[in-house]
This record gives structure tokens, C-alpha cells and sequence, in this order.
């Protein structure tokens, strides 16, 4: 009681004071307000901070190596890398070129299997499957990649070397006749319309195309099954252990992406007639295209950077494969070059040894920042779309 | 304006304080960490194993004193030691020219104990019918002039070449020793670790490798070089070509009666000797 009427009698005198009061406070708040808000920019800041003193730092000791034009020239067209010898070559081609052939690889294994199994995921397999496995999925992004390395190297290694041929002709046979079926029908749907120009042949010439087609593959395998692969730590094992790796990362900002599709788009689609393969192909798919040419890219720059898997998987062999197509042989990777050279590089003399190391940092950073690049203009070029 | 002069003096010395306080707490326990005994060791993966031993059996006498190994390679042991972030660096070779001129520019004063000696085993796959080589031949591997086991008396099969990492002292042995600083062919495949290079081997049948005696175990074949088998004797009595002094470099030589001391003349009583022969090496006094 005594509360209230005491609120009640001086409600007139705090209104008075607090609008004094405020005046003076504002000053301060302002201040605070503001001191506050720095504070949290400068915490925001300290990442970007970070990445422009790497750059920085990379780009400086990366210099003294680019100074001289001779080694320069040395670093981008020789393949002779020996840097521990009195008399030391930088010739960096060979390891250019071994960090092409895994990315290019890993990316043939992971693309297909990433979106198809996202699409998987997003459309075909009902909500509580796809609620079990995505989040096993995302579990492969939780291995250590010296896990990844070991595995690569105590199990699929010895696999290849001794069941190399019979894995790569399993692989061709449960890849290629499946493929084949799929393409042979609209293909021999469009061959059938031009040749004969009568729809009663396209089922037997759709037939005919597809066992083919299941022909060649079967032929294919049993070429691959012959093969024999002497030593099983080479691009091809990398190339699948990165592959695996950057999968959660394809796999689960595509599904986001296709999962961002509105439902109007699939019903307009259905109700257009269209069938459910129809919807997905043509209505789903390209509407999340950015979206999923964003985790390509996010997936890649996980490949490219990967080093522990490289270095224990890859074999690091100073050369370029002959054939230069050939995967079984091993190559290396700059990664797991200034992985491996790190502790000789005598960074208290500041030798070109360890320069060069930077210089090939620089060169990996240059590519990160492209990509990251690529997926920024990717991922702007949807929004716009959308609007 | 005094007003605020004032009140940014007692901010600022807030400030200060608050600043101020916490660091000089942390600086004070970091101290009394310090006061605590530690040895650091860092180096070789060849020599770790034995520091490792050393230091099970040392803890046993000394429960107080804390040792830390990592095993990150001869040249990173070096830099470890001109940094001064490690009491002892093991080293599975002798100290480069450049390295040794960096300790002194960095005022470090490398003082070298050999605690044993150590022979790389030349080990091929078990299923490998080849049974020795001699260095011109195993040179001849490793340079590319030979490249097929048939040319040795083996099956008709391509040689897969595996060499250590050019970071580890177990390469720089096996290239001064061996190929005498001749370059390593370009098929070669690198591993980052004497237990990789056995794995390698064990795992796949046309592979030839170079590892510490310690790791040539039952799971691959040790060749004969030049007709003799790595082992005990031969390389104690310099028999066996391929054979190397194991070090553990201190800055200076350490203070008698400490920890570090007594770490780097463990090799020398009963029973460091003892430790060095189980884990495959040989002690340097029998």
C-alpha cells in the first residue's frame, strides 16, 4: 500500500528528474553505445586482420625467391626438383602438375557421386531416410585426414595393388551399365526419329543401342580387369581418398541448395505434366545450379588443400606420369612438397630452400583466393536471379 | 575539460590495472612452471625412440621431472635447438656446416653425444627372392640405372623404389653413404617415416625400401649389403656399410648432476645399454 501511494505522489518529480537525467546520460551512452560497438568490430575484424597478415607474410618471404628472374623461370617450366643438394634445383612442374592431376581426379569421383546423392537425399528417399543418413554423411568431415591418410595407405593401398584390376573392372561394370541403359533410351529415342522416321523401331533400336553400348563396357572391364598395379600408393588412391573427403562438403550445401527450391516450382512442374524424372532434371536442378556449383567449388578448395592425406597417399614422386593420363602412378602435390621439406628448409640462413616453399604457398593461396572468388560471383549470380 | 582530463586518467588507469594485473599473474605462474623440471626434447623420428625408452626409465627414478618428446626430424630438431625451444635435439646424422654456423650466429654452442649406433637395413618384401646387393647395385636402384628385380636375380617385375623424405636424417645417411650425393630417381616414392617405409614393403610384393635396424622386423626381408647382414656385430664392428653414429646435441654441455646431464649419459650405465639393444640398436660401448 505505502508503496504505491508513494509511486503515485512522485511519478511527476521522476518524470522531471529522468528527463534531466537523461540529458546528462546521453552523452555517455552515446559513448558506450559506441566504444561498444567498436569493441565488436574490432572482434569481427580479427579474422579478416588475420588473413591479410598471412597474405602479407606469405607474399614477403615468398619475394626473394621471385627476385631472381633465373630461378623463376626455373620454378614454372623445369620438372627438376632437388632442393638438398649443393648445387639445388626448384623446378616445380612436375609438382604443378601432380596437385592438377589429384584435384581433376578427386573432382570426377566426387561431382557425380556428391549431386547425385544429394539429389538422392533431397527428392527420391523419404524424409526420415535421408534424416539417418545425412547426418552420417556429414560424420565423414569429422575423420582427422591422418586418418584418411592411414586408411589410404595400410588399407586401399595394399586393395589396389592386389585386387587393383578386379576393383577398377568392378567399378567400370557397376558405373557403365547402368549408364549406358539411361543413355541409350533417349538416345536411340532422337537416332530412331531421324533414321527411320517411325516410332515402331525405337524400342528395339533403343534395345539394340544399349547392349552396345553394355558391350563396350563389359569390354572395358575385362581390359581393366587384366590390369596390374604395382605400387598402390599413386594418384588414383589420393584421388578417392580426397574425393571422399570433400563429399560432405558437396554433398550437403547442394542438398541445402536443392532443399532452398520452392515447392510451387516442383507442383507447377507436375501439374505442367511433367514426370517426376522431368521435375528433377529440368526444373530442380537448374534452379539450384549456383547453389550447387558453390559446394563444388567450397569441395575442390577442400581437395586442393589437403595435405596429410597427399602426403602418406600420393606416393611423392618427382615426376610427371607417362602417359600423363596415367592415375597409377604416383605423383606429388605442392602441399605435401612444403609438408615434406618443411624441416631442412633453414629458415634461419633464410636459404632459397625455404623461399621457395613460400613461393609455392603463395602460388596455393593465389588458387584458394580464385576459387573463393568464383564461388562469391557464383553464389552473388543467384541472388540476383532470384530478384 | 579538467573534468574529463580527470576522468580519462582514472579510465586509463583502470584500464592499466585491469590490463596490467592478469598479465603479471599469468607472467608470475609461468614462472613458477618453469621452476618445475623440465626437459624438452625434439629431433629425430630414428633417435626418438630411444629418448622415448630413456625417458620411461628415467620418470621411474625422477617422478617430478617433466619430459616432452616429439619426433619431427633431424632439421627440425636443429631449429629446435637455435631457438632454444628444446634441451636436446636428437639428430640421426652429424650437423651441417650451415646448421652448426646458425647455433653459433644464434649464440647456441652445439655440443654432440653419440648415444648409439645404427644401421639401415636395406628390407624388400618377403615374397622378394633377391637375398643381397651390393652398394653399386643398390646404388643403381636408387639412381635409376637398374629398374627391374629380373637384372638382380628376381622375378621379372618392375623395382618400386621407396625412399625416405628428403626432411629425415635416415635419407641423408642412405645419400651420403650409398648413392655418395647422387640424385634419387624421379619414380622414387617418398613416405614421412621409418614405420611407413616397413608398411610399404610388407604391403607390396616389387618394393625395396631403407629403414632404421630397429624396424627391420619379421614382417619384411633384410638384404645382405656387400655379403654382410646388418646386425649387432657387423655394425659394432664396422662390418656392415651402411651404418651411422645416432646423436643427441645439447647447448653446451649440460650442467652436471641435472636432468639433462644425466638424460645424455644414460647411454653409458647398464642399463641404457640395455634399453638401446632391445629397441634394435647397438649400445657404443659393449
Amino acid at each position: 500500500m505505502r508503496g504505491k501511494l508513494h509511486t503515485g505522489l512522485s511519478t511527476m518529480d521522476k518524470k522531471k528528474n529522468s528527463l534531466i537525467l537523461d540529458r546528462h546520460n546521453s552523452a555517455l551512452k552515446s559513448l558506450l553505445e559506441r566504444s561498444g560497438s567498436a569493441l565488436l568490430f574490432c572482434i569481427t575484424a580479427i579474422p579478416t586482420v588475420a588473413v591479410v597478415f598471412i597474405i602479407f607474410f606469405i607474399t614477403l618471404e615468398a619475394l626473394p625467391f621471385f627476385a631472381d628472374i633465373a630461378r623463376l623461370k626455373e620454378f614454372f617450366t623445369s620438372t627438376d626438383w632437388s632442393p638438398s643438394r649443393a648445387d639445388p634445383h626448384f623446378g616445380a612442374v612436375a609438382i604443378f602438375f601432380g596437385t592438377a592431376m589429384v584435384t581433376v581426379g578427386s573432382c570426377v569421383v566426387a561431382i557425380p557421386l556428391g549431386i547425385i546423392t544429394a539429389v538422392c537425399l533431397n527428392e527420391i528417399v523419404n524424409a526420415n531416410v535421408s534424416k539417418i543418413f545425412k547426418p552420417v554423411v556429414e560424420l565423414l568431415a569429422a575423420i582427422p585426414s591422418v586418418a584418411y591418410g592411414f586408411f589410404a595407405i595400410v588399407v586401399f593401398a595394399p586393395l589396389l595393388q592386389n585386387h587393383g584390376g578386379a576393383l577398377i573392372c568392378a567399378v567400370v561394370l557397376a558405373a557403365g551399365i547402368p549408364a549406358s541403359i539411361i543413355i541409350s533410351v533417349p538416345l536411340g529415342e532422337v537416332l530412331a526419329q531421324r533414321l527411320f522416321k517411325r516410332k515402331s523401331a525405337k524400342s528395339v533400336f533403343c534395345a539394340l543401342l544399349g547392349l552396345l553400348l553394355a558391350a563396350c563396357v563389359c569390354a572395358l572391364g575385362a581390359q581393366a580387369a587384366k590390369m596390374e598395379i604395382s605400387s598402390g600408393t599413386n594418384a588414383l588412391n589420393a584421388s578417392i581418398v580426397l574425393a571422399i573427403m570433400a563429399l560432405p562438403t558437396i554433398i550437403s550445401i547442394s542438398q541445402d541448395a536443392l532443399s532452398a527450391v520452392g515447392r510451387d516450382m516442383r507442383e507447377g512442374s507436375l501439374a505442367l505434366g511433367a514426370t517426376r524424372f522431368e521435375t528433377i532434371f529440368k526444373v530442380v536442378l537448374p534452379c539450384a545450379k549456383s547453389g550447387i556449383a558453390v559446394a563444388v567449388i567450397l569441395g575442390l578448395m577442400r581437395v586442393v588443400g589437403e595435405t596429410m592425406v597427399v602426403w602418406m597417399a600420393s606416393g611423392n614422386s618427382l615426376k610427371i606420369p607417362e602417359p600423363f593420363y596415367n592415375f597409377l602412378e604416383p605423383v606429388r602435390t605442392l602441399t605435401a612438397t612444403i609438408a615434406g621439406e618443411m624441416g631442412e628448409a633453414d629458415q634461419s640462413t633464410g636459404s632459397q630452400r625455404y623461399h621457395v616453399l613460400f613461393a609455392m604457398s603463395l602460388c596455393l593461396l593465389l588458387g584458394g583466393l580464385l576459387l573463393n572468388a568464383a564461388s562469391q560471383w557464383v553464389g552473388s549470380g543467384m541472388r540476383i536471379k532470384r530478384k | 575539460m579538467k573534468m574529463i582530463n580527470k576522468r580519462m586518467k582514472k579510465l586509463s588507469e583502470k584500464i592499466i590495472k585491469a590490463v596490467i594485473l592478469p598479465a603479471a599473474i599469468f607472467a608470475a605462474t609461468a614462472q613458477y612452471a618453469s621452476a618445475e623440471r623440465n626437459v624438452i626434447i625434439d629431433g629425430s623420428t630414428t633417435v626418438g625412440p630411444i629418448a622415448k625408452a630413456f625417458a620411461e626409465f628415467y620418470k621411474e627414478s625422477h617422478p617430478d621431472v617433466n619430459i616432452t618428446i616429439s619426433e619431427s626430424g633431424s632439421g627440425n630438431g636443429v631449429k629446435s635447438l637455435i631457438n632454444k625451444s628444446c634441451d636436446i635435439a636428437n639428430l640421426s646424422r652429424f650437423m651441417k656446416d650451415s646448421e652448426f654456423k646458425s647455433c653459433v650466429a644464434n649464440s647456441v654452442l652445439p655440443v654432440a653425444h653419440v648415444v648409439a649406433f645404427d644401421g639401415l637395413a636395406v628390407v624388400v618384401n618377403p615374397k622378394n627372392k633377391v637375398q643381397s646387393l651390393s652398394m653399386e647395385q643398390l646404388a643403381a636402384i636408387y639412381t635409376g640405372k637398374i629398374t627391374n628385380w629380373k637384372e638382380l636375380g628376381g622375378d621379372d617385375a618392375k623395382i618400386i623404389v621407396v625412399s625416405r623424405d628428403t626432411n629425415s636424417g635416415t635419407y641423408e645417411t642412405f645419400n651420403e653413404l650409398v648413392l655418395k650425393k647422387s640424385k634419387v630417381v624421379k619414380d622414387a616414392e617418398y613416405v614421412g617415416s621409418n614405420g611407413q617405409a616397413r608398411t610399404r614393403v610388407n604391403t607390396t610384393k616389387d618394393a625395396i625400401a631403407y629403414v632404421g635396424l630397429g624396424f627391420a622386423d619379421d614382417s619384411v626381408k633384410t638384404l645382405s649389403v656387400e655379403g654382410v647382414l646388418p646386425n649387432k656385430r657387423s655394425i659394432a664392428s664396422g662390418k656392415y656399410p651402411i651404418a651411422r653414429p645416432l646423436y643427441m646435441f645439447t647447448n653446451g654441455y649440460p650442467k652436471m648432476g641435472g636432468d639433462v646431464f644425466n638424460f645424455v649419459t644414460l647411454h653409458l650405465t647398464g642399463e641404457g645399454r640395455e634399453i638401446i639393444s632391445d629397441l634394435g640398436y647397438i649400445p657404443v660401448c659393449e
